[in-house]
């Protein structure tokens, strides 16, 4: 292993050194000579016919350069949608149209309306003000099942319905799925709700636009998870500017979980401003506008039902879900309750007859989009939920239950009934690593001893699958998706040895520079610290899909594997030249190139100047220098698997749930970096324990959001969560990748949720309360006390 | 945030003259006013800060009553306190986080009275005295519901003076978001009775439990609330938690309080 970190040490993140010493450059701090600022004028009502925009007494405030309305976008495209999902009857999903600044209607609380560009951000707030509004309420569209009622109000007249789509998976095998359940011998029935997230990143969004008037050059810097797809889609769909005549910069960015993929009217904005204006212009999100109009997540409605025969196997798996769109289709809404979604609802389980309907609709909301485990949170709820009840019903164990459906280790490949089919796996294995590390068996001894401290305490499993490293181009495009999902990386060699890798990927949290840069250390045998990882400017790197999914280092890790193996074959043909040796001799070993069974070598540095200072070099049959570029596009999606295991004490007096313990024992594949694993592990788990107890994103009878602010929308705490026991010796490597690895970033959103509430649910039946099958999350104190008393 | 003028006065007496402009208002620690201003909700003409005034600070004890100068830090308060009445100093202690506890004060939490602040259940249970630059205000009269105070138009809170009891406790059950009280019982014994002051419950702001209080100067055990119960009628009610629940919750801290007293 090469001095400071291979693959497989637990390196410390080198990006941290400047994230924890103030030197990492967000975007809100690029800050170019003569900049103008933009404030956004946002709908205060959630639905409503907009009347009049009347600018003309904000446009004569002091410092005020211009206000812009819809009708200033009259000639530009609407924000893209970039998955079309076709329907159960074979139509394409309704699509309305998305325009940049609200046209004719007002949809949601914080719809942008018109925006004010000022010398200062502090006028643009003032001529804000000053901007006239008329508006006429309109009855808002709520909730989802009246939604879709022929008489309900629409969010959109042009295309005529509030139902986006009525999707079924497999709708081939629909009424194989209804026999079988005729067929049962028992059915476990529940119905529960996702609920809606707001994803608060810690940084808010940013845009500055920038153009060069002299050689016809927009810039646009952006709180980015993929600036490349921003820039297609912004470039082509929305403002018609060439990829050679725009630059899109995602640098430092402070998290994303899913709500920096899409492309944002702001960002369309601040780079159409730039232009018209011929002045930089810069918007930052407030935390409260970030609120209402970062796309948020979940928010599902679902019911699912699950047969079994007579030994407990299980037969067939039918669920019904609404899914709640908001009031515009962000960039990958459709494809999160459908193919991130319906296709993991066989879990872990042999289960052979799965129908999956989803109806998507839209509301007067907030737009949902992904949010860390986008669709597959959604689907391990609903069936590790499910799969505890059936166990409560049939009076076996939980974790016997599960065992007992799992698919079994020799069954891989695994062709599930819902398309995928999984690589690799051992369910039971991270089952049995769950329980021996959570101490299952002490668990009745800490049962006894919290009763008498007047608590109940209860042990909740769940067993998830994901699919991750998203995703095979040739697939996706079947399922509706308008881009590829491959991922790129140039890898240029310096005279020296050093490295730059350029990478399609974009790192918000997720440690790629350090970890890729383990990568190539451990693939040439030379000191990570030689290697530099660059990201996040469509300028030096090369076309890549970008960062979600956990699909970076599966699909981006692998476009590197790729082009440091292009190089690494140049270099031994380099280094046979040199060492007189034929090719198929050269090993190259700790950084060193030689021949085998001699003692004649040559090191890395002396192959990498010969290839840039070529006296020695055969010019006739290779080009000098050293630089590959690797497209790398997967053949199937990845497969992480895990058991968690949540312990909680319940009090009953307060209904405060409290989570004394959770494990988790997780089959990443092989891993790279085990330290920055177990990070994402951690946060992840922070997050679905969030999302579990706390997180809610509530909207009133008007369509106010009422949790709009940290004083009223729960994030959690250190203090919330517990110690984490995180394992993931369970490696089964995935067999598609050249690394072995399967992503581990939503895992812990994933697989936490139903752990926690099937921990609750178990305090309650161990109390007595048996009649309590159910709570739907968050499961905050109140909602406990109303389960509890009526 | 508007513009607006900004005084520091040194003295109280400068401070009320200040207070005396059209449109100034005093500003504390600002941990209420600040994020108003900065969204926007308010437009003074001039803030008055209190903070620069000597003789507005500290703690120290007077007979058996504990003095807290008005613009005295929570911090402060959490440290100076803890030695002669631990159960306000625990209060002070657990407002916020450390930022919040370094800016805010007494006095500005009391002349701001929020419903689910902690400090006007302190200052209720411990039958304090108000002082202002005018007047002694006792905490029976001064507490006039949600945000409304005995306060006149420029008066400032100078010093709050509190009798040490024999026994108290302050639990405090969190808002799950913002942390401030979902609901808060402060339960302090004296030698002449039982006071109990609930924050965070009522639509009337802070509140006295009189019936708690009688049971428990007769008894002072958390088996003496048994038969009691509060109704939820006129609790408030948001998404974090029904009247009734928070009238269930008052029950139960002040069972606790009473056994941690």
């Amino acid at each position: 292993m090469p001095k400071d970190g291979g693959i497989g040490a637990s390196t410390k993140r080198r990006e941290d050194v400047r994230f924890l010493t103030g030197k990492g450059r967000y975007t809100d701090d690029i800050n170019i000579r003569g900049q103008a600022h933009a404030w956004f004028v946002r709908s205060d009502v959630a639905h409503g016919m907009l009347n009049k925009v009347d600018v003309a007494a904000a446009e004569a405030m002091p410092g005020v350069l211009k206000v812009f309305t819809a009708a200033d976008f009259a000639g530009v495209g609407g924000i893209p949608c970039g998955w079309q999902v076709t329907d159960r009857f074979g139509k394409p999903m309704l699509e309305p149209k998305h325009p940049v600044l609200a046209e004719g209607k007002v949809r949601h609380v914080g719809d942008p309306i018109a925006v004010v560009v000022a010398e200062t951000l502090e006028q643009a707030r003032d001529a804000a003000e000053a901007v006239e509004v008329d508006i006429t309420q309109l009855t808002p569209v709520l909730d989802m099942k009246a939604a879709i009622a022929a008489d309900a109000p629409k969010v959109h007249e042009e295309i005529g319905s509030n139902l986006c789509y009525d999707w079924g998976f497999v709708e081939e095998n629909k009424a194989a799925v209804d026999e079988a359940f005729k067929a049962a011998a028992h059915v476990t029935t529940l119905e529960l709700v996702n609920n809606r997230l707001v994803a608060n990143p810690m940084e808010p969004r940013v845009a500055v636009g920038d153009f060069d008037s002299a050689g016809g050059m927009h810039t646009l810097y952006t709180t980015s998870q993929n600036p490349h797809v921003i820039r297609l889609l912004m470039g082509a769909f929305v403002l018609g500017i060439p990829e050679h005549k725009l630059r899109v910069v995602a640098p430092d960015v402070g998290g994303g979980f899913g709500s920096k993929i899409y492309h944002y009217a702001e960002e369309a904005f601040v780079t159409f401003a730039a232009k018209t204006l011929n002045r930089p212009v810069k918007w930052t999100s407030t935390r409260s506008e970030a609120f209402i109009s970062d796309a948020q997540g979940r928010d599902h409605v679902t019911k699912i039902e699950l047969a079994l025969d007579k030994d407990n196997n299980f037969t067939a798996l039918r669920t019904e879900t609404y899914a709640n769109m908001g009031a515009y289709l962000s960039t990958f809404a459709p494809s999160i309750p459908t193919w991130l979604h319906g296709t993991l609802m066989a879990g872990n389980y042999r289960t052979p007859l799965i129908y999956v309907n989803v109806k998507a609709v839209f509301t007067n909301t907030v737009p949902v989009d992904a949010y860390r485990g986008a669709g597959r949170p959604e689907a391990t709820f609903q069936l590790e939920r499910l799969v505890d009840k059936a166990a409560r019903e049939l009076g076996v164990s939980p974790v016997e239950l599960r065992r007992q459906n799992f698919i079994k280790p020799d069954q891989f490949p695994y062709q599930t009934p819902v398309a995928v089919v999984y690589d690799t796996g051992n369910y039971h294995a991270t089952m049995d690593k769950l329980l021996e590390i959570s101490d299952y068996a002490g668990f009745e001894a800490r049962a006894a001893e919290a009763k008498a401290r007047g608590k109940w305490r209860g042990f909740g499993v769940a067993h998830y699958i994901e699919a991750c490293g998203i995703a095979p181009s040739n697939l996706v495009g079947q399922l509706g998706a308008r881009a590829g999902l491959y991922e790129s990386a140039t890898v240029r060699v310096n005279a020296t040895g050093s490295l730059s890798v350029f990478t399609g990927s974009h790192s918000h949290g997720q440690g790629h520079e350090t970890s890729f840069a383990q990568v190539v250390a451990e693939m040439i045998g030379i000191d990570a610290g030689q290697i530099e990882i660059v990201h996040g400017d469509t300028s030096n790197t090369p076309m890549g899909m970008g960062t979600y999914g956990s699909r970076s280092l599966a699909v981006g890790g692998s476009a590197i594997v790729k082009a440091t193996n292009k190089i690494i074959n140049k270099a031994k043909k380099i280094a046979a030249h040199l060492l007189e040796a034929s090719e198929a001799d050269i090993e190259l070993k700790d950084g060193k190139f030689s021949v085998a069974g001699t003692d004649k070598s040559v090191d890395w540095s002396g192959v990498t100047l010969a290839a840039y200072v070529p006296h020695n070099y055969p010019l006739e049959s290779m080009e000098p220098g050293l630089e590959e570029t690797a497209f790398y596009d997967p053949s199937n999606f990845t497969y992480p698997s895990g058991g968690y295991g949540c312990e909680v004490e319940v009090d009953p007096e307060t209904g405060k749930v409290e989570i004394v313990a959770f494990s988790a024992a997780d089959d990443f594949g092989n891993i790279v970096n085990p330290m920055i694993v177990e990070g994402q592990v951690q946060g992840g788990l922070a997050q679905g324990i969030g999302q579990a107890l706390m997180e809610n994103c509530v909207f009133d009878e008007n369509g106010q959001l009422l949790s709009g602010s940290f004083m009223d929308y729960a994030m959690p705490r250190a203090e919330d969560v517990p110690f984490f026991k995180v394992d993931h010796s369970c490696v089964t490597p995935c067999t598609h990748n050249p690394l072995g690895v399967k992503g581990c970033g939503e895992a812990g959103a994933i697989g936490s949720p139903p752990a926690v509430i099937n921990a609750v649910i178990d305090a309650f039946h161990r109390a007595g309360r048996t009649d309590i099958t159910h709570i739907d999350m968050p499961v905050s104190p109140a909602r406990v006390w109303s389960a509890l008393n009526g | 945030m508007y513009n607006f003028e900004f005084v520091k006065p040194s003295s109280i007496a400068e401070a009320v003259k200040a207070l005396a402009e059209e449109g100034a208002q005093p500003l504390s620690g600002g941990q209420t006013l600040i994020p108003t201003l900065k969204q926007r909700l308010n437009q003074p003409d001039m803030l008055v800060s209190l903070t620069g005034i000597a003789e507005m600070k500290g703690v120290k004890a007077e007979g058996g009553a504990l003095v807290i100068g008005g613009a005295t830090p929570h911090a402060v308060v959490a440290a100076e306190a803890a030695a002669r009445y631990p159960a306000l100093a625990a209060l002070a202690g657990n407002i916020g986080d450390p930022a919040v506890r370094n800016r805010g004060t007494i006095g500005g939490s009391l002349a701001n009275n929020d419903p689910s602040a902690c400090y006007p259940s302190a200052a209720l249970a411990s039958g304090a005295t108000i002082v202002t630059d005018r007047r002694e205000i006792a905490a029976d009269d001064y507490f006039q519901g949600m945000f409304a105070t005995a306060l006149e138009e420029g008066e400032i809170i100078t010093a709050v003076r509190l009798p040490i009891p024999q026994k108290a406790a302050y639990v405090k059950f969190n808002q799950p978001a913002s942390r401030f009280a979902l609901t808060g019982v402060f339960v302090a014994k004296y030698a002449d009775g039982v006071r109990v002051a609930i924050t965070g419950a009522s639509n009337d702001g802070v509140f006295r439990w009189t019936e708690a209080e009688e049971a428990l100067s007769a008894n002072f055990a958390p088996e003496a609330l048994e038969g009691l119960s509060l109704s939820g009628d006129n609790m408030i009610s948001d998404l974090h938690g029904t009247g009734a629940y928070r009238a269930h919750l008052c029950k139960v801290l002040a069972k606790r309080a009473v056994s941690a007293a």
